[in-house]
């Protein structure tokens, strides 16, 4: 058999490569290219009615006129709620399974129902929202509902984005710790939770992104539909982003002449998004450089 | 004198026999080195002595195995002040993301003590024997991941001796290191063992000719030969060990 010519076969593979190379470069460049049309669509069609006054005024004249303030403070409200629910629970139930019940039936359990619980659709988590803390626990529509909603929703992110942290701390740390003589808690607490630090906050930058984007949960929780002042408490309504955006869509007195306000609605939750994102990242750098290894 | 002995010891991890019945007597103020190629069950003989090894799942310990003349795996036995008597260093420096001082106060903290004076006192002490006092005396508030990785494997031992052991196991200590920081850790074995009994596990075969007294063989889990070290490298009595040192296989 004869063997067939060397730069051929060397040409062929470098055309299948040049191939391979084009289709991934054009696919990776294309999801950019959707983000950058989704941002530009939404810029173009809201930056109009951005003003200071926008930003920080109550809205008017049925939603067409006025501002949106009330819906971004209630926002700011439910994603400072739902992290504070929501945060403590996650790191303690992500320690629990990574570092004390390494195996075992237990961890498994706790995984798949984490795991189950990220699979819920939204919407029925606005339904037991509000059956549980609506109505049963007696919280009426209200922040403090709204909260432990969304809180429940990004519980799975958190578990799990700070169980990769735990596991990702070498284990000679832990071994170094306990041959001192510490214990369990005593390692964890000064030594392994230090170090997963910088990567735990990722959890938190993306389940900001999660519960200031949310409508479902908030719908039958907390959201007002209109709200002419800012609440008074926890236990009082709040308007929010999403939801406002979708009342100004669909169900406004005069959706034709509110529109305009959606689209700037949703440039404002965009940005306020895409502005804790890079706040948390530089926090995650600033955290990670502190326990440079 | 007998500082660390096994009898029969066994080591099973689920199926696998890591340890085979290996018996070894370990004479106190002496640095013994344990050698072999990876997976031969060094690395774990080492771990018997602080029961590390307990942390693993689905191992199983068998035979006995004695600090100075007590069972260390009897029942009853106080697995925490049992490794507060034996200091251990890994082969990465792992200092923890701590402040210079903190880190060698680590050990007295996490044990109750307070005494602010006490502990300043065996920071000290601690710093001082690993011959790091001088270089970190100005900054010992700054973080531990400034220091080198010479310095920093430096303070782990610190960290480990401020609790006072009697032993220090130390696990290929300076695989991680460059040659001079590698030289100052060796130079600090020979001065430590007057004060210590150390154990040290070593993929470097020079390493084990340079700071050890006696040197122990293992090769798939078994002892092959253990004896003063001059007289395992010069004039080794088994072949396996003969084959091992001069490069061979391993």
């Amino acid at each position: 058999m004869k063997l067939p010519d060397e730069n051929k076969l060397e040409k062929l593979k470098k055309r299948r490569q040049r191939i391979a190379f084009i289709i991934l470069g054009t696919i990776g460049y294309s999801i950019v290219a959707i983000l950058i049309s989704i941002l530009t669509f939404i810029i173009v069609k809201g930056i109009s009615v951005i003003s200071w006054d926008f930003l920080t005024s109550m809205p008017e004249e049925g939603m067409t006129k006025g501002g949106i303030f009330p819906a971004i403070l209630g926002s700011f409200y439910l994603v400072t709620g739902s992290i504070i629910v929501a945060f403590p629970i996650g790191i303690m139930a992500a320690i629990y399974m990574n570092e004390y019940v390494k195996h075992g039936t237990a961890k498994k359990i706790i995984k798949q129902m984490t795991n189950n619980l990220a699979g819920v659709p939204s919407i029925v988590f606005g339904l037991f929202g509000m059956a549980l803390f609506v109505n049963k626990l007696g919280f009426g529509d209200s922040i403090i509902a709204g909260s432990f909603t969304l809180g429940l929703l990004i519980l799975p992110i958190i578990i799990r984005t700070t169980e990769e942290a735990l596991k990702s701390v070498d284990d000679t740390f832990r071994q170094a710790s306990i041959g001192l003589g510490a214990s369990k808690w005593q390692t964890t607490k000064n030594v392994v939770l230090p170090i997963a630090f910088p990567k735990i906050i990722t959890g938190m930058i993306l389940s900001i992104g999660r519960v200031s984007g949310e409508t479902a949960p908030i719908l039958f929780t907390v959201a007002a539909y209109f709200l002419p002042r800012l609440p008074h408490s926890i236990f009082d309504q709040a308007m929010a982003l999403p939801y406002h955006l979708y009342v100004l869509a669909t169900s406004g007195t005069n959706i034709s002449e509110s529109r305009p306000m959606a689209y700037g609605t949703a440039l404002v939750l965009v940005v306020i998004v895409l502005f804790t994102n890079l706040l948390a990242n530089a926090l995650r750098k600033y955290f990670s450089n502190k326990v440079k290894m | 004198m007998i500082k660390l002995e096994t009898i029969n010891a066994n080591v099973y991890y689920g199926a696998s026999h890591a340890l085979k019945n290996i018996s070894m007597q370990l004479e106190s103020n002496t640095v013994t080195a344990l050698i072999g190629p990876s997976g031969c069950g060094k690395s774990t003989y080492l771990r018997l002595f602080n029961r590390m090894n307990d942390l693993i799942e689905n191992i199983r310990i068998e035979g006995e195995i004695l600090i100075d003349g007590k069972n260390i795996y009897q029942k009853g036995t106080n697995v925490d002040s049992l490794r507060k008597s034996t200091g251990m260093i890994f082969q990465k420096p792992n200092p923890f993301p701590k402040s210079i001082f903190e880190n060698v106060a680590y050990g007295l903290r996490v044990n109750g003590i307070n005494d602010a004076a006490f502990i300043q006192e065996r920071v000290e002490t601690s710093i001082q024997q690993v011959a790091l006092w001088d270089e970190v005396k100005d900054k010992l508030k700054k973080s531990a991941f400034e220091l080198s990785g010479g310095q920093q494997q430096r303070l782990c031992i610190a960290r480990a001796l401020a609790i006072q052991p009697s032993i220090i196991l130390m696990d290929e200590p300076t695989s991680a290191l460059d040659p001079i920081s590698t030289s100052k850790i060796e130079e600090l074995m020979y001065e430590l063992k007057a004060k210590y009994t150390i154990v040290i596990v070593t993929h470097n075969m020079q390493q084990a000719a340079r700071v050890s007294d006696k040197t122990a063989f293992f090769y798939l889990g078994e002892l092959i030969e253990y004896s003063q070290t001059k007289e395992l490298f010069t004039n080794p009595k088994i072949e396996k060990t003969q084959n091992y040192i001069t490069g061979r296989f391993g």
